[in-house]
C-alpha cells in the first residue's frame, strides 16, 4: 500500500502549456524519494500539486492519492478545500525554500509553530506551550527563538523553526523544497542531518526536491529525474550516480561532480 | 521605542518650527506688501505708511518674526486686516464644518474602500474584479470638484432630497439641518477617496495573497479565510495604515475644494478668500492650523505603523534607505 | 498586444486627441474666445457645438483654449518638477549621511502637503496667473520626484556593478552618466506621466477656486465654476470640461501604466 500515489499528473498554466507531463510515481510509507531537476523542471509544481496548493491559474489533471496508515485514500486532484485541509498537516506537508518569507514576519516564531501543534493535536494552554518548547528544542533551537520574531534570528534557525512547524503536524509524507538552497554552505550540512535524523525518528516518508544532485544523493533512497516537465528517468541513487541514462543527469551529475572536485580543491 | 518616541517627536517640533520659518518667509519675502491689502491703487503715500505702521510691515524682518513666533506661543493668531477680527476664535468656528466633514467622510472612504480593495484583490482573475479595478482607475481622474457638482445636479436640483450648498446659521445647533447639509460634501469626499483608497487595500492585499507565508500556513492546514485572518490583516494593514496618514491630511485639506461647491463655512472657503483679499493673518493662521494638523497625523500615522511591525521597532531608523 | 501595450496605445491616443485639439486652437477655434454674439445661454447644436456661456460666449472655443492651457501646464509643471526633483534627488542620493538626512526630511514635509494646499500658497504670494500655477505645481511635483529619486539612486549605487565601477575610481559624473540614469529614467517617466495628470487635476482646482491663470485663459476649471451658477437652466456646460479633463488625466494614467512595461528593471525586481 503506498502512501502517497501520483498517476499520470499533468499541470497547465493559463495558454493551456503543460508544465508538467503525464507524471508518474509512489512512495511507501517512511520511503525516501529525490525529485531532482533544472529549475523550471516542474519540481515544485508537483510539490504544491500533493497539497492541492498550486497558485491560482494552474490546473492539474490526473490523479494524486493520499492514503494515510489505515486510513482511506484520498483523491487530491479535483478535491474540495475542505477535504485537502484535513490532508494538510496531518498526512502531509511542505518545508519550502525560503525561510525568510514563508514565515509571517509579523508573528513570534513560537506562535507560529503554536498554532500548526494546536490545530492538529488540540493542545491549549501550558501543554501547548510545553509542546511548542519541544518542539524548538527537537529541532536544537532554544526557549528564546519561540519569543523572536523571524528577523531576529538567523536563516538557519528560521529554517529550522519552519521545519519545527511542519514537524509539531506529525505528518506521514514531509515534502521539504529545496530545503537548503537558500542557506548558508556552512548550515546546509546541519539542516540536511536534521531533516535526515528527524525522518529517520519519526518513520516519515520524504520528498525530497533539489536541483542538486549531491545533496539529494545524501537523504534519499531512490531519485526521479525530471526534466522540462517529463520524468526522464528513475532509479535507486547508486543505479543513477553510476550509470546515468539521460544528458539532463549527466550534466546534473557532472556539475555535481565538478563542485566537489572544486571542494576538494582537484582539477575536474 | 522610547527612543524612538524622542527622535520622532524632536523631528515633528523640528519640522513644525520649519513650517512655521516657511510660512513666515514665502508670504514676506516675495514681492508685495502685506499693507497693500488695507490699500485702494489711488493710495496716498501717508495712507501707506499709516498702512505698513498698523500691518507692522514697517518693522525689520526678524522682528516682525520674532513678534509672529510669540503671538503663536500664546496661540494668538492675530486679528484679520479686512475684518479686523481674532483669526483664533473664526478658525475655530470653521473647524465645526471641516472637521466633522473630513472625519465622516474619512471614515466613510474606509468603510467603503476596504471590502471593495480586498474582494477587489480576491477577484483579480474575474472581469468582475477587473471591472471594479478599472472603475477606480477612473475614480482617481475625477476632478472632486466635479462629482460634487453632479451629485448637487442630481440629489439637490432634481431630485431635491438634500439642499444644494450652504450649512444652518445655527450650526450644529440644529443638528438635523448640519447633517443634511453636510450629507452630499461627505459623499462627494468619501467618492473620490475611496477610489484611491482601493487601489492601495487591493494591492495591499495581492501582496499578501501571494506571499509564502500565506503558502506555508495553507500548508500546515489552514483554510484560506483563516490564513488570511491570521496572517493577512496585520501584514496587509501596514501599508495601507501609513497611507491611510497622508489621506487624512489630504482630506483635511481637500475639503477647501468641495467647501467652495457646497458653500459650507469651512476652514477651506476661509483660506480661498483670504488670499482673493490678501488678507495674511488670515492665509497664515489658518495655513499654521492645516500645518500642525498635516504634521501631527503624519507623526500618529508613523507611530501606529511601528506598533503594528516589529521589523520596524528594532530598526535604528524609521526611514528606509 | 498584452494589456500594457493596449494601455500605452490608448493612453497615447487619448492624450494625442486633446494635444491636438490643442494645436489646433492656435490656428483656428469657431469663434474668438471673447466673442458674445452667440446670444447668452445658447443650448448645444447648431453654429455652437456645445452652446454658449452666460455672456454668450462660444463653449466649443473655450474648451479648445482649455486644453492648451491643461496641457501646457502639465507640460510646464512636469518640466520643473522633473528638472528640479532629479537634481535634488541626485544630490541627496549621493550625498553622505547628515546632508542625505536633512534632503530626506525636508522633502518629507514637503510631500506631506496637499499639491494643492502648496499652490494656493504661491498663488497668495504671487497673485494668481498662469505662471504661478505651473510655477507651483511643478515646485510641489519636484519634492515627490526628488524622493523617488533618491531612492532609485540608492538602490542602484548599492548594485555590484556600480559598486565596482565606482571602488576602481570611475568619476562619478561617469558614474551617473553610464549607471545612475539608465536604471534610474524608467521609473522616473512612468512617475512623471503619472504627476502630469495630478498636476493638471490641480491646476483645475486652483482654477475652479478662481486662484487659477486669470482670462482670457479659459481653463476647464473656470469653465466648470462658470457652468455651477446656470447649471438649472444650462446643464450641458457642466458636462464637456469635465469630461475633457477625465479623458486628459485617464490618457496620463494609461501612458504611465504602459510605459511600466517598457520601463522599470529596478522596480520589477522589487516589487
Amino acid at each position: 500500500m503506498n502512501l502517497l500515489t501520483v498517476d499520470m499528473l499533468t499541470i497547465s498554466g493559463t495558454d493551456g502549456r503543460a508544465l508538467v507531463s503525464e507524471l508518474s510515481f509512489a512512495l511507501s510509507p517512511g520511503e525516501r524519494l529525490g525529485l531532482i531537476g533544472e529549475s523550471g523542471s516542474g519540481k515544485s509544481l508537483t510539490a504544491l500539486a500533493v497539497l492541492g496548493l498550486l497558485p491560482a491559474g494552474l490546473r492539474a489533471s490526473g490523479s494524486i492519492r493520499l492514503q494515510p496508515a489505515g486510513g482511506e485514500p484520498t483523491e487530491v486532484v479535483g478535491a474540495a478545500d475542505r477535504t485537502l485541509r484535513r490532508l494538510r498537516g496531518r498526512v502531509a506537508t511542505v518545508v519550502f525554500q525560503e525561510p525568510l518569507t514563508a514565515l509571517d514576519p509579523l508573528m513570534r516564531i513560537g506562535n507560529q509553530v503554536g498554532w500548526a501543534i494546536r490545530r492538529t493535536r488540540g493542545l491549549r494552554g501550558s501543554a501547548l506551550r510545553d509542546a511548542v518548547l519541544s518542539a524548538l528544542a527537537e529541532v536544537g533551537l532554544d526557549d528564546r527563538i519561540a519569543r523572536a520574531y523571524p528577523h531576529e534570528v538567523s536563516g538557519g534557525q528560521r529554517q529550522r523553526a519552519a521545519i519545527a512547524a511542519a514537524v509539531a503536524c506529525r505528518p506521514a509524507l514531509l515534502i521539504a523544497d529545496e530545503p537548503t538552497t537558500a542557506l548558508d554552505v556552512t548550515v546546509q550540512a546541519d539542516v540536511l542531518a536534521l531533516l535526515d535524523r528527524l525522518v529517520a525518528d519519526r518513520g516519515m516518508a520524504l520528498l525530497f526536491i533539489s536541483h542538486d544532485l549531491a545533496v539529494v544523493a545524501r537523504v534519499a533512497e531512490r531519485v526521479l529525474v525530471l526534466a522540462q516537465g517529463v520524468a526522464v528517468e528513475s532509479g535507486t541513487v547508486t543505479e543513477v550516480v553510476t550509470a546515468p541514462d539521460h544528458p539532463v543527469t549527466r550534466a546534473l551529475l557532472s556539475s555535481a561532480r565538478q563542485l566537489d572536485a572544486a571542494l576538494d580543491g582537484r582539477q575536474p | 521605542m522610547v527612543r524612538y518616541l524622542v527622535r520622532r517627536g524632536g523631528l515633528l517640533v523640528a519640522s513644525l518650527l520649519f513650517a512655521s520659518v516657511a510660512l513666515f518667509l514665502l508670504l514676506r519675502v516675495l514681492p508685495g506688501d502685506p499693507a497693500n491689502a488695507l490699500l485702494t491703487v489711488d493710495a496716498t503715500p501717508e495712507q501707506i505708511e499709516a498702512a505698513r505702521r498698523q500691518v507692522g510691515s514697517d518693522r525689520p524682518l526678524p522682528e516682525q518674526f520674532v513678534t509672529w513666533l510669540g503671538q503663536l506661543v500664546r496661540l494668538d493668531l492675530g486679528r484679520s486686516f479686512v475684518s479686523t477680527l481674532p483669526v483664533g476664535p473664526e478658525i475655530t468656528d470653521r473647524l465645526a464644518v471641516t472637521v466633522p466633514l473630513a472625519l465622516t467622510a474619512f471614515a466613510l472612504a474606509i468603510v467603503i474602500a476596504v471590502p471593495v480593495g480586498y474582494l477587489c484583490a480576491r477577484w483579480s482573475r474575474t472581469w468582475y474584479g477587473a471591472t471594479i479595478s478599472a472603475l477606480s482607475q477612473l475614480g482617481i481622474a475625477v476632478p472632486v470638484f466635479w462629482v460634487g457638482m453632479l451629485l448637487v445636479f442630481v440629489f439637490a436640483l432634481r431630485l431635491r432630497v438634500f439642499p444644494s450648498g450652504g450649512f444652518p446659521r445655527a450650526g450644529w445647533a440644529d443638528p438635523g439641518a448640519a447633517l443634511t447639509a453636510l450629507t452630499l460634501p461627505v459623499l462627494t469626499v468619501a467618492l473620490v477617496m475611496s477610489a484611491s483608497l482601493i487601489r492601495y487595500v487591493r494591492s495591499a492585499t495581492l501582496d499578501v495573497l501571494h506571499s509564502d507565508y500565506l503558502r506555508t500556513a495553507r500548508a500546515l492546514g489552514a483554510s484560506s479565510a483563516e490564513a488570511m485572518w491570521r496572517h493577512g490583516l496585520r501584514n496587509a494593514a501596514g501599508p495601507v495604515v501609513s497611507i491611510l496618514g497622508i489621506e487624512l491630511a489630504t482630506t483635511f485639506l481637500g475639503t477647501v475644494v468641495v467647501e467652495s461647491v457646497f458653500a459650507l463655512p469651512g476652514l477651506g472657503s476661509m483660506l480661498v478668500k483670504g488670499i482673493m483679499q490678501h488678507d495674511y493673518p488670515v492665509i497664515q493662521g489658518v495655513l499654521f492650523v492645516s500645518t500642525v494638523t498635516v504634521l501631527v497625523i503624519g507623526f500618529l500615522a508613523d507611530l501606529a505603523q511601528r506598533l503594528l511591525d516589529p521589523r520596524l521597532r528594532r530598526a535604528s531608523s524609521g526611514r528606509s534607505r | 498586444m498584452t494589456r500594457r501595450r493596449r494601455s500605452l496605445v490608448a493612453g497615447a491616443v487619448l492624450v494625442g486627441l486633446l494635444g491636438a485639439v490643442a494645436l489646433l486652437s492656435l490656428l483656428w477655434t469657431p469663434f474668438a474666445v471673447s466673442d458674445t454674439s452667440g446670444g447668452r445661454l445658447a443650448p448645444p447644436g447648431g453654429a455652437h457645438l456645445l452652446g454658449t456661456d452666460r455672456l454668450g460666449r462660444d463653449l466649443a472655443t473655450q474648451l479648445m483654449v482649455g486644453a492648451r492651457i491643461a496641457l501646457l501646464t502639465g507640460l510646464g509643471a512636469v518640466a520643473i518638477g522633473g528638472t528640479l526633483g532629479l537634481a535634488a534627488g541626485l544630490a541627496a542620493g549621493f550625498a553622505q549621511r547628515w546632508l542625505d538626512d536633512g534632503i530626506a526630511a525636508t522633502l518629507d514635509v514637503v510631500i506631506a502637503f496637499p499639491t494643492l494646499l502648496l499652490a494656493m500658497l504661491v498663488v497668495a504670494a504671487r497673485g494668481a496667473s498662469l505662471g504661478s500655477a505651473v510655477l507651483a505645481l511643478g515646485l510641489a511635483m519636484s519634492a515627490v520626484v526628488a524622493r523617488l529619486t533618491r531612492i532609485l539612486v540608492k538602490r542602484v549605487l548599492a548594485l555590484d556593478f556600480v559598486t565596482a565601477a565606482r571602488t576602481s575610481g570611475t568619476s562619478w559624473p561617469r558614474v551617473v552618466a553610464e549607471h545612475v540614469l539608465p536604471n534610474v529614467w524608467p521609473t522616473l517617466v512612468v512617475n512623471l506621466a503619472l504627476q502630469f495628470g495630478l498636476a493638471v487635476l490641480a491646476e483645475a482646482s486652483l482654477s475652479y477656486l478662481g486662484l487659477g491663470p486669470p482670462p482670457p485663459n479659459q481653463s476647464w476649471g473656470r469653465m466648470l465654476q462658470e457652468a455651477q451658477s446656470t447649471v438649472l437652466t444650462a446643464p450641458a456646460g457642466l458636462v464637456a470640461p469635465g469630461l475633457a479633463l477625465v479623458v486628459l488625466v485617464v490618457g496620463a494614467n494609461l501612458v504611465a501604466d504602459g510605459l511600466r512595461e517598457v520601463a522599470d528593471p529596478l522596480a520589477g525586481r522589487a516589487s
